[in-house]
């Protein structure tokens, strides 16, 4: 069913930083459980095309570790992320820490650790996820999104008119 | 990432991390305009207009016109594309997750709701018929 919330939204708001916002049409608790649960996180968090999750363990309280490991379909290579939940407030913010785990893949992703700040804030039956990426550095932010892991280059103009149409 | 093209987003992220630059290029998509044109409807002495432009120019944001006496501003569509299409590709990765979580709380919100019915009315003896046939 298609949904009417608008899609994702991504903003620079420091030279460290990404800010992640996206709406959902679902009630707070709902969205905060699909964040916590591994069984309903594996569902989601599947990164690139062709990768599938099978390691997705959390330990969601305060100094909890979570690991999250991706393997490919097709060679069986791997690799994750993993860190520490540094604030567990349910159902409305979320704080970790998230260090790349290169496996099997082996490139080298930014070596610093980044911290995540996932905040859940709701307004009728709508609940808007805004997620704050500090990546510690210019260097590991700018390498993290070119990275991005993605499914290639779907060219939208989205962003361009947010930016340009923002005090038009 | 190539440094070039780094330096060159660099360039394009700092013109637009400021609000009057972003209000002046939404001037300028719908049009040129010359500085002292551009200095009124911002309320800034034209010195003020010409350092905003002046980063807006080296972000290639914006190129001077022909005109050599107005010297007219011109909007620049392609640093934007570019850094937009360096964006889309993060932006289009984290969108195909949140669209896998549509459907995962999709999912979970039917469950809720019809477990909320079944505690809350036990099935008529039809539907409980309909439901053994299938």
């Amino acid at each position: 069913m298609p949904m009417t919330t608008e899609k994702a939204q991504i903003t620079l708001p420091t030279d460290r930083e990404v800010k992640v916002t996206r709406s959902f049409k679902a009630a707070r608790p709902l969205v905060y459980r699909a964040y916590t649960e591994p069984a309903l996180v594996q569902r989601w968090v599947l990164g690139p095309p062709g990768w599938s999750m099978p390691v997705c363990e959390m330990d969601v309280r305060v100094g909890g570790r979570y690991r999250w490991r991706w393997r490919s379909d097709t060679d069986g290579s791997e690799f994750g992320f993993a860190g520490t939940f540094r604030e567990v407030t349910p159902p409305s913010r979320l704080v970790h820490t998230e260090a790349y785990d290169p496996g099997t893949v082996g490139y080298a992703y930014p070596q610093s650790e980044a911290l995540v700040s996932v905040t859940f804030t709701q307004d009728s039956g709508i609940t808007t996820v805004t997620t704050l990426i500090d990546y510690g550095s210019k260097d590991a932010r700018d390498a993290a999104v070119a990275t991005g892991m993605t499914d290639g280059m779907e060219q939208s103009y989205q962003l361009l008119d947010a930016l340009v149409s923002e005090h038009a | 990432m190539h440094t070039q093209m780094s330096d060159r987003l660099d360039a394009t992220f700092l013109a637009l991390a400021d609000p009057t630059r972003r209000a002046i290029l939404a001037r300028l998509a719908r049009g040129e305009a010359s500085v002292t044109e551009l200095a009124e409807p911002f309320a800034m002495s034209q010195p003020a207009v010409s350092k905003h432009l002046k980063i807006l120019e080296r972000a290639g944001l914006i190129t001077v016109g022909q005109d050599a006496q107005r010297r007219p501003r011109r909007f620049e569509g392609k640093p934007l594309a570019e850094a937009n299409a360096w964006l889309e590709r993060y932006r289009a990765s984290w969108e195909a997750s949140f669209e896998r979580l549509d459907g995962v709380l999709e999912e979970l919100q039917r469950r809720t709701s019809a477990s909320t019915r079944a505690r809350r009315r036990p099935p008529s003896p039809r539907l409980r018929r309909a439901g053994t046939k299938r």
